[in-house]
């Protein structure tokens, strides 16, 4: 694991490639329309190959290897020239950086190819701190916000530092900690479908926890956490909500408040 | 006493259990407080990041060294053991553990056998074949003397009775211990327990206890304790029968401190206990105490199958602290009992199926969210989210080729379930399906089922956005 800052980072290159993720091409394209934005402005050309579905995530974590493989393998050639892949999701982008090695560990060519695709995955808080090296200057009223952190972008992929760097830039942004910050939201992909009484409790218990900070709202940046607090709040008919970092970022620095 | 042994899982009441547990804003107050408090005690444990990964880098090769050698090294155990005059007997699972142990209380003719804690004599259920035999087996641990005298068993496995409040151990006090009166001070309570307690040691004529770490070189037992209750057990009853795990050994006696710190470190935020015992033999000759006689009784009841798999085996590197249940969201929600196992949490869902069986355990390894809350606690590094997820395939799958089937391999093999994950990569797999697919799902949004099965219990359905990334980008390449 490379959370904690041990990772060498290129110059900042002139195109990427962006991995929207599943959850968010069906579920909250703008974000990954946002990411596309932020990337564009610090003058990088985005490539988004058209073949592109899944990570293989939701099988690998279920206990079916075979059928995560042969997704992943499908994503493993779509990015052949040496440009960064960014991931607007802490989740996937773990995954594929830590876990599709380990996945081809029986062909060493597949595993060769999963390793060098690995070593260019970025989420995309953690290239637009440490490669794009951004500058942002915030165009928005005062507000207050929480961050929630996916567990895989904590633990994996050192989101948590990165999503607080990004927001620091924000001088009309106050980011306000909340009870139990480093703990997961209960969402855990197929958990919260398997145990919907345990993953309930623990989203309801996140939402008391972002919204006795008294923010506006919360920002993720992992669709999957984003959505299940969410739809949570929405049963709950509360009008508190989550946005994704990239879209909260655009909508700041963009002067396009209104664009979601 | 309650003799409704609670080793079998059924999945059906996994999740009945912890329903009603979540349910329980009382039982969830009272764990979320209790494990704060020991998250916190524990993080004021290990101020420098750097030097925890350093402790826990030696913590874990020596147990991995350990375990290397394990054979030899409770070959060498035995041998050490034996000269110093102790007898060592194998398990191979629970009822032989429970028949060598009633078999030397027998011999021996004892009515009353004290016990300090010892985790896997619960994992044998040894008091109710105590019982059965006619023999009284007494906890003396307050949390373990408390869940028996309730009819419990332990809720967790360094704090067993960390599910119950102060006014409930009172009430229970006060209606099952003869004398004692109703009152809700600690102090007190503690007093009423020890004034029972003390007299038992006097009168027991066989004490049990568990073990923490095996020293093979010297053929030494060291048990880990704060309450001097294991002291008693080991020392003034005539006979001592020590059991333990066949992981719990070690090569050297210097292995023993970086294991011991990291323990109480990790368990209970305590830089050391108030008693370490090193055991040795019994009582020789001109000395004025200790046990006349000694067992050590070595169990292994499923730890060889973790043994012989290179992955599982690193569930066997566990040192019992605890840890992983204090920070686990699961275990803090719906506490120790729901699981119905001896070890519950994350240490429980990897190595309760080794112990009883895929067949009854194999919903454990879906009971987590795989945030890792544990994985980055464990004192000897084990990997326990990618156990889970090992263990997740082996419930649903056969054996992978060249390994051994597990006890219950496949037993939630599903045709059903095949099939949706199949489809799922079949559609995955097929970029211009897949974006057929969601140019029809986002079309027709609006027929989105309402009910989504486990997603809607407590949230609104997902619905599909008007147009997929793909389209939006498809487009904007267009212009």
């Amino acid at each position: 694991m490379d959370a904690a800052g041990s990772r060498h980072y290129p110059d900042k290159p002139a195109k990427v490639y962006l991995f929207g993720t599943c959850l968010i091409d069906m579920f909250c394209p703008e974000a990954g329309m946002n990411a596309v934005r932020l990337l564009e402005r610090e003058g990088i050309e985005v490539l988004f190959p058209a073949d592109q579905t899944c990570c293989g995530q939701p099988a690998h974590s279920s206990g079916f290897p075979e059928q995560a493989r042969a997704v992943a393998r499908a994503q493993l050639g779509l990015f052949p020239e040496p440009w960064p892949v960014i991931v607007p999701s802490g989740s996937c982008a773990g995954t594929m950086r830590h876990h599709y090695p380990e996945m081809f560990a029986d062909d060493p060519q597949l595993q060769a190819e999963a390793s060098a695709l690995a070593e260019r995955v970025f989420e995309l808080s953690e290239f637009l701190v440490h490669v794009a090296r951004v500058r942002l200057a915030d165009r928005g009223a005062p507000a207050r916000v929480a961050l929630h952190t996916s567990c895989a972008a904590r633990r994996e992929m050192g989101t948590h530092e990165h999503g607080r760097a990004l927001l620091a830039q924000l001088g009309a942004v106050e980011v306000v900690m909340h009870e139990h910050e480093s703990e997961c939201c209960g969402f855990g992909g197929t958990f919260s479908l398997k145990h919907p009484a345990i993953s309930s409790a623990m989203a309801g218990d996140k939402v008391d926890a972002l919204k006795e900070t008294g923010a506006e709202s919360f920002l993720s940046a992992d669709c999957g956490c984003m959505l299940s607090l969410n739809h949570t709040l929405q049963k709950r008919r509360d009008g508190f909500q989550g946005q994704h970092l990239a879209t909260f970022l655009w909508q700041r620095t963009s002067g396009e408040g209104g664009q979601q | 006493m309650n003799t409704q042994p609670l080793d079998f899982v059924p999945a059906s009441e996994f999740k009945q259990r912890a329903s009603g547990a979540v349910a329980d804003a009382h039982l969830r107050k009272s764990f979320r407080g209790a494990m704060d408090f020991l998250i916190s005690k524990r993080a004021a444990q290990f101020p420098d990041p750097v030097a925890l990964e350093n402790q826990r880098s030696l913590a874990e090769h020596i147990r991995k060294y350990s375990l290397a050698r394990l054979p030899e090294l409770l070959e060498q155990l035995e041998r050490k053991l034996t000269d110093n005059g102790v007898k060592v007997h194998w398990a191979e699972n629970a009822e032989e553990a429970c028949a060598i142990i009633v078999g030397i209380a027998q011999r021996h003719s004892t009515k009353l056998m004290v016990k300090g804690k010892s985790m896997v004599s619960e994992e044998v259920e040894l008091n109710h074949a105590m019982a059965a035999a006619g023999i009284d087996a007494l906890e003396s641990d307050m949390g373990e003397y408390i869940v028996q005298l309730d009819g419990e068993k332990p809720s967790h496995i360094i704090m067993p009775a960390i599910h119950k409040t102060k006014q409930q151990i009172a009430r229970l006090f006060a209606d099952k211990v003869p004398g004692a009166a109703y009152t809700e001070s600690v102090d007190e309570l503690i007093g009423i327990g020890r004034a029972v307690l003390r007299e038992k040691f006097m009168s027991a004529e066989v004490g049990l206890s568990g073990v923490n770490f095996a020293v093979a070189e010297t053929g030494t037992l060291c048990l880990v304790e704060n309450e001097g209750n294991g002291r008693m057990c080991t020392t003034v009853p005539e006979v001592h029968i020590a059991i333990t795990g066949i992981e719990k050994v070690v090569e050297k006696l210097e292995h023993v401190p970086p294991l011991f710190g990291l323990l109480t470190r990790s368990a209970t935020g305590q830089a050391i206990t108030t008693y370490f015992n090193m055991i040795s033999g019994p009582r020789k000759p001109g000395e004025k105490d200790g046990p006349g006689e000694m067992h050590l009784v070595l169990v292994d009841n499923g730890r060889t199958q973790a043994y012989g798999d290179e992955q599982l085996r690193s569930t066997l590197q566990c040192i019992r602290c605890g840890a992983c249940m204090n920070h686990c969201p699961v275990y803090t929600r719906i506490g120790g009992h729901a699981y119905g196992t001896t070890y519950p949490g994350p240490i429980g869902e990897i190595i309760s199926p080794h112990m009883l069986g895929l067949n009854a355990t194999h919903v454990l390894p879906t009971a987590s969210s795989l945030c890792g809350a544990c994985g980055e606690v464990c004192p000897v590094r084990i990997p326990i989210p990618e156990l889970l997820v090992r263990l997740r395939e082996e419930a649903q799958h056969d054996a992978r080729p060249g390994h051994a089937p597990l006890r219950g391999q496949g037993a939630a093999k599903s045709r059903l379930v095949d099939a949706v994950w199949s489809g799922w990569a079949a559609l995955y797999t097929r970029p211009a399906f897949y974006r057929a697919f969601g140019w029809l799902a986002t079309r027709f949004r609006a027929l989105t089922p309402p009910m989504q099965g486990g997603w809607t219990v407590s949230r609104t359905p997902m619905k599909p956005a008007a147009r997929t990334l793909h389209e939006l980008m498809a487009e904007r390449k267009k212009h």
